[in-house]
């Protein structure tokens, strides 16, 4: 970590947003985790991708629970609200906000030991209800802020750094995702900036539940020989499936793809996800499918990334329950109340 | 001898599990109703939903009695499994009705007993299995009308009103009434001992139980979040919410709900809900029982101390652990009061009854709101699940909702300054803003470590102790918005006081009534709400000693007013009853008795030659 507080001047010629802000309007607190976390550089992908896509910071919440990974959202997007919640219960949390209003954005950040071992009952469900959210996991297959345990998702045969090994197998959080009913999946690395921060984008214009599974190195604690969360192992077993390229609107498709090589994809606010397809027989589309290329390929070793599941025309928990259009905290008292006539009534039918 | 009694007896229903007797049994509690007399049921029920016994008990009493009285005069015997215990159980002198289809032999020589071959009837009657289950309960209750004086007319509209949405039903439930009830006339003593007389002592009561009161407080309460996890005896009440919101929440022209209900995925998560949706300025509850409230500790210590706003209905039944899911108790008194880990102090309301669960369920959001804090409602079993006659609901229609103190983006702009945890007002409460309020001012992070004034993680002890102090001003301060204490003095004072709360109070009323026949005068408190008023303690310290009476082994109220008024234990006596069954008068009265007599003072009365 740094002492050094950047300027809060911004350079006059520094480029703006749509919404004339730059860059720095989308940072937060100066971080406190350890120099060269890949947390960082996904808090950078975050701040990168709500500037680009010209959001107001204020519009998001960003919801945590404990841990390194959960303690990111104060450094990014200072002008939004945030909720360090408990440990392993971000989900319920993020869902009781989405609930109450749904026009905010809503982020959660977590870890693999705050989603993949305490929380994993309430990562599953908040998944299954389709809570409209984007949730990324920064996954460093350790326990980083009490010094080096192994994680739920550490890779069975996994070396930590005195040189114990793990024996229990991993969950792949993206593969449960996709199976209990999160309707856009993607895997990425915090080392690559290209492939996150148009996933970033494409989740925070997905309705419904999004998650984004990202191998996330602790350089203190798991970046060593024998680690398969290190910096090394992940480049190296890096399995893009597909490249994405986020797109606003329609007017930005200018080129000429050969046939079979990208494919577009709208999404239900009319969006464009742009996929170049590196891995042809991949089918983000079929949630069957994709499963078994997923566990074929971790078995084989190799960490599957990219865009690995959307479907486009999702709904979200409140299309589910049909609630009101109108954001629950800003009903008025003659919306909420029925008043004495109605109670008088009641207490009729009640004698 | 047999018993005499004229609107003032027991009957006690044991039946089978899952045998549609429920609705047969409420029956029978309305009719009495609706001749003008109190009358008071209570389900005993095991865990189960289909083949263990249960009992429907209904206490008739003219004088309003409705606590739990014990014993039972007339015993309507139509379950084999508890035979044996359940014709011990009749007062000497009391009555025994059964289905005498098998008849049955050697029975209690002190009772009256009343055979009438149901099954037989019913076989002839009828051919479809189910319906000569059903029946045979509405045949019972019209021999039940011919015995005890029941007016035929009132049960045949009752049960027009309640089959008025399939009215094809309507004609052969009366014929079933009218088979049980001409049957009774000819063949069995009619009437006996025990009558029901038309009086006019109901008034506009209404008759309904706990759960749904609250559940309905809460929509007047302005409550659209609600997520809860299934627990007995709390389950009626989100239903009740479901319910009602469906009637009164639902857009008339897009058919959309302006509410939220989520079946969460346990009480963990229910809470986590709430309190995200009351953090981004919705008004959200939980409905549990005691396991829910242990699960859900470290949640509430959040909310304590990063103050944000939850209701939680506590349906309370006898613990601890899975304890006895179907029975009832106050044992929960402690375990909210101090909810979490750490220093912490939660508000806790305590209804006595179909009317107060309503009305403070819809007090309960604004108390949060206001207070940004947990507000625990304790129900029990008993008034919770029980339909218990209590006075209607009412609604002011001036009465808007207390958001508390909230700054929107034209506060924040207006230049007024804003620390999220900073005490401007002196109260020890400081603004919030909702998520989403303001572009650039107002934001703030809300966490569970400590931090300053200004919401900013800090480690520093004199910020923390700082703050802890101001959460015990913001404590003070609640007791000013929460219910007051209600004092009941007896006509000249007394040197003795008693304490109680939530459904122990119909119990408690009676038993004032008995010992003040026996020359006991006794001065009552009914706690309504903690943090305690001053009024507690004020009566305390104005007693040579009190009797605190509640539901639970450890005496958990007393110790919470020890604990909190600093008072010396030995002023306070306990009076405890905790296995299960609702309080009676009878054992109030009697440990009160022999409490005052075994220290040899006279009573004031008997004083005097």
């Amino acid at each position: 970590m740094t002492f050094l507080a950047k300027p809060k001047l911004h350079h006059p010629s520094a480029p703006t947003n749509a919404l004339g802000l730059t860059r720095r309007d989308y940072e937060g607190a100066i971080s406190t985790l350890c120099a060269g976390c890949g947390h960082d550089s996904i808090s950078a992908a975050i701040i990168h991708a709500v500037y680009e896509l010209g959001l107001p910071p204020h519009r998001i919440a960003k919801l945590s629970g404990i841990g390194c990974s959960s303690k990111t959202p104060t450094y990014f997007l200072g002008t939004a609200h945030g909720f360090n919640s408990v440990h392993g219960r971000m989900p319920s949390v993020l869902t009781g906000a989405n609930l109450a209003n749904r026009d905010l954005i809503y982020l959660g950040v977590s870890g693999d030991g705050d989603s993949a071992s305490i929380g994993l009952g309430q990562f599953a469900h908040a998944m299954r209800r389709g809570v409209n959210m984007v949730y990324i996991v920064e996954n460093n297959g350790v326990y980083g802020l009490t010094k080096g345990q192994f994680s739920a998702t550490s890779d069975r045969g996994s070396k930590n750094k005195k040189g114990g090994e793990n024996v229990d197998s991993a969950i792949d959080l993206a593969a449960m995702a996709m199976q209990i009913g999160a309707t856009f999946v993607g895997r990425s690395f915090s080392g690559d900036k290209a492939q996150l921060v148009p996933l970033i984008k494409a989740a925070l214009n997905h309705k419904g539940a999004a998650f984004i599974d990202c191998i996330s190195p602790c350089v203190q604690f798991n970046n060593h020989v024998g680690s398969t969360k290190s910096f090394d192992y992940v480049r190296e077993h890096n399995e893009a499936v597909n490249m994405l390229d986020f797109l606003p609107d329609r007017r930005e498709i200018t080129a000429d793809y050969a046939p079979g090589t990208v494919e577009v994809v709208k999404q239900h606010d009319g969006s464009l996800l742009k996929l170049r397809k590196i891995h042809q027989e991949y089918d983000p589309h079929d949630r069957v499918s994709a499963l078994g290329y997923l566990q074929q390929h971790t078995a084989a070793g190799e960490i599957v990334t990219g865009l690995l599941y959307v479907d486009p025309d999702a709904q979200d928990l409140h299309d589910h329950m049909q609630t009101v259009s109108t954001p629950l905290n800003a009903l008025d008292d003659a919306a909420l109340i029925p008043g004495s006539a109605a109670l008088a009534k009641l207490n009729a039918a009640l004698r | 001898m047999s018993l005499h009694a004229i609107n003032d007896f027991v009957v006690r229903f044991a039946n089978v599990n899952g045998s549609g007797s429920a609705s047969a049994n409420q029956l029978f509690a309305k009719s009495i109703l609706r001749m003008g007399v109190p009358a008071t049921p209570r389900n005993i029920f095991p865990s189960n939903i289909q083949g263990l016994p249960t009992w429907y008990e209904v206490r008739v009493s003219e004088a309003g009695h409705m606590g739990a009285r014990g014993g039972t005069d007339l015993m309507v015997a139509m379950n084999p499994q508890t035979w044996d215990k359940d014709v011990d159980s009749i007062e000497p002198g009391g009555f025994l009705f059964y289905d005498s289809t098998k008849p049955a032999r050697d029975l209690r020589s002190d009772i009256t007993v009343l055979g009438m071959p149901l099954t037989d009837i019913c076989n002839r009657a009828y051919s479809d299995a189910r319906q000569r289950q059903l029946f045979k309960n509405i045949i019972y209750v019209g021999a039940l009308s011919a015995l005890l004086g029941i007016e035929s007319e009132v049960v045949e509209t009752l049960l027009a009103e309640q089959f008025k949405a399939k009215e094809k039903l309507i004609a052969p439930n009366v014929a079933a009434f009218r088979l049980g009830r001409d049957y009774a006339l000819e063949h069995l003593p009619c009437p006996i001992g025990l009558q029901v007389q038309r009086r006019d002592k109901v008034g506009d009561r209404i008759f309904i139980d706990g759960n749904s009161a609250a559940g309905l407080g809460s929509v007047y309460g302005g409550a659209t979040v609600c997520a809860w996890y299934p627990i007995t005896p709390s389950t009626s009440l989100a239903e009740a919410f479901m319910r009602y919101c469906k009637r009164y929440r639902t857009d008339a022209d897009t058919g959309l709900g302006r509410h939220a209900i989520i079946q969460a995925e346990d009480e963990l998560a229910s809470i986590g809900m709430v309190i995200g949706a009351s953090w981004n300025g919705a008004r959200a509850f939980t409905a549990t029982s005691g396991p829910g409230i242990s699960l859900m500790q470290e949640f509430l210590g959040l909310a304590y101390f990063a103050e944000i706003p939850a209701v939680i209905f506590d349906v309370q039944r006898a613990g601890p652990s899975t304890g006895m899911p179907t029975r009832t108790q106050q044992c929960d008194v402690m375990a909210c009061a101090y909810a979490s880990h750490g220093d912490t102090k939660q508000i806790v309301l305590f209804p006595e009854d179909p009317h107060e669960c309503f009305e403070f369920a819809a007090q309960s959001f604004d108390l949060a709101d206001r207070l940004q804090t947990p507000v625990f409602v304790l129900l029990d079993l008993d008034i919770g699940m029980n339909e218990r006659l209590s006075a209607p609901f009412a609604w002011d229609d001036a009465r808007t909702l207390d958001r508390g103190k909230v700054m929107t983006a034209e506060d924040l702009d207006s230049g007024r300054p804003f620390g999220r945890y900073m005490d401007v007002d002196g109260d020890g409460i400081a603004y919030r803003t909702y998520p989403g309020t303001h572009p650039s001012k107002g934001a703030f992070f809300t966490r569970g470590t400590s931090r300053d004034e200004y919401a900013k993680y800090t480690e520093d002890g004199a910020v923390y102790q700082r703050n802890m102090e101001r959460l015990l001003r913001k404590f003070e301060t609640a007791k000013q918005h929460v219910p007051r204490p209600v004092r009941r003095d007896a006509p000249e004072g007394a040197r003795y006081g008693a304490i109680y709360y939530g459904s122990t109070a119909p119990a408690m009323d009676e038993a004032v009534e008995m010992l003040a026949a026996d020359g006991i005068a006794l001065d009552l408190m009914r706690v309504r709400a903690f943090p305690f008023h001053d009024d507690i303690n004020a009566f305390i310290a104005s007693h040579d000693r009190v009797f605190v009476v509640e539901q639970n082994r450890d005496a958990q109220l007393r110790t919470l007013l020890i604990n909190e008024g600093d008072i010396d234990p030995a002023r306070l006596i306990r009076v405890l009853h905790y296995d299960g069954t609702p309080i009676t008068a009878r054992l109030i009265s009697t440990a009160i008795a022999q409490t005052i007599n075994a220290a040899k003072i006279v009573p004031l009365r008997k004083a005097v030659p």
